[in-house]
């Protein structure tokens, strides 16, 4: 009797971290396609084609303000992660709650940023140096819709069914997602904004 | 022990704890209002500036995969650091080497051939 029971011990937690790496190699290669997308910024960013160039643009104290919401959103779907651990289904509801509407917040300030550049006429056609803005900083913000969706999803799971292992496993995913898409604005920060405010 | 909530302590998500994310957060935001601070004031020059900046970011890159992604904790061997330090590898190619290659293909091209090229193409 004892056999058995030990076995599937061992193999349960095995195989559930096999799974989160296989999710870990996944956002490497995320990383691969951010890294393309930063280095066509880099080449490109002085090509503004007698346009405006990113100082004259960007509002750095926007730019900070997405920051800020962008990383607290960071720290309340860690604290997700850490009511999931306990099994905590209410406190798991109420900071992935949390989470998606400062990540809400965030893509809404981005896109209405985005508005503002193509009403001002400068859009991705504007210049070189734009399309590669747009470009890198729409992907990111397609990631974050794209998590955003996933949330809802697995908190509708989580409302109906409870904390089940499968949905326990997503939400585990989901959070690492989340604080990658968070890491990947530290740069976005620094080498867009701070750098473009830096060298106008 | 059975119930698989327990189980899951054992991977990723189970060694962090609420000082990690804290810590994490707090150090983050210090980064990142030091990194907006010094940019606003713009006291030293550019150069030295553009290297803080990054340097910040870098720290607060290293902070956020400590605290948040609690990299490098758990059992041994650390397969999931192994492919990351992989993955650095390939950025650090990918950045430099297109960074290297357009900034070579700028300096060769002379104004002369620009214009010869934009008159044959009839612009870029």
């Amino acid at each position: 009797m004892s056999e058995p029971t030990e076995t599937t011990l061992i193999k349960t937690p095995d195989a559930s971290s096999k799974n989160v790496f296989g999710f870990w190699v996944y956002l490497m290669t995320d990383c691969v396609l951010f890294a393309s997308l930063f280095a066509t910024y880099a080449v490109l960013q002085s090509n503004t084609n007698g346009g405006p160039s990113g100082a004259v643009l960007f509002s750095l104290r926007y730019a900070l303000t997405e920051t800020l919401i962008l990383l607290t959103s960071s720290f309340t779907c860690g604290l997700g992660v850490l009511a999931l651990n306990r099994g905590h289904k209410d406190k798991v509801l109420k900071w992935f709650s949390v989470t998606f509407i400062l990540g809400l917040s965030f893509l809404v300030m981005e896109i209405n940023e985005f508005n503002h550049l193509v009403q001002q006429g400068d859009s991705w056609r504007r210049s070189g140096f734009l399309s590669s803005f747009f470009t890198l900083v729409s992907t990111h913000g397609l990631h974050i819709t794209i998590g955003l969706l996933w949330m809802i999803v697995l908190m509708i799971q989580v409302l109906k069914k409870g904390l089940k292992p499968g949905t326990v496993r997503r939400l585990t995913y989901l959070a690492m997602f989340w604080h990658f898409l968070d890491v990947v604005w530290i740069f976005i920060f620094t080498i867009v904004y701070l750098r473009g405010a830096i060298y106008p | 022990m059975s119930n698989p909530l327990n189980n899951s302590k054992t991977h990723y998500s189970g060694h962090g704890t609420f000082k990690t994310y804290l810590s994490g957060y707090i150090l983050s935001v210090w980064l990142t209002v030091t990194a907006y601070l010094l940019v606003v004031h713009h006291n030293i020059s550019s150069g030295f500036l553009i290297a803080w900046v990054v340097g910040l970011a870098l720290t607060q890159f290293i902070v956020q995969l400590v605290f948040f992604f609690q990299l490098g904790k758990g059992p041994k061997p650390h397969w999931n650091l192994f492919v990351f330090l992989f993955m650095i590898m390939v950025v650090l190619i990918l950045v430099f080497g297109s960074l290297w290659i357009m900034s070579n293909l700028n300096y060769r091209m002379t104004p002369q051939q620009i214009q010869t090229y934009m008159n044959n193409q009839g612009g870029f």
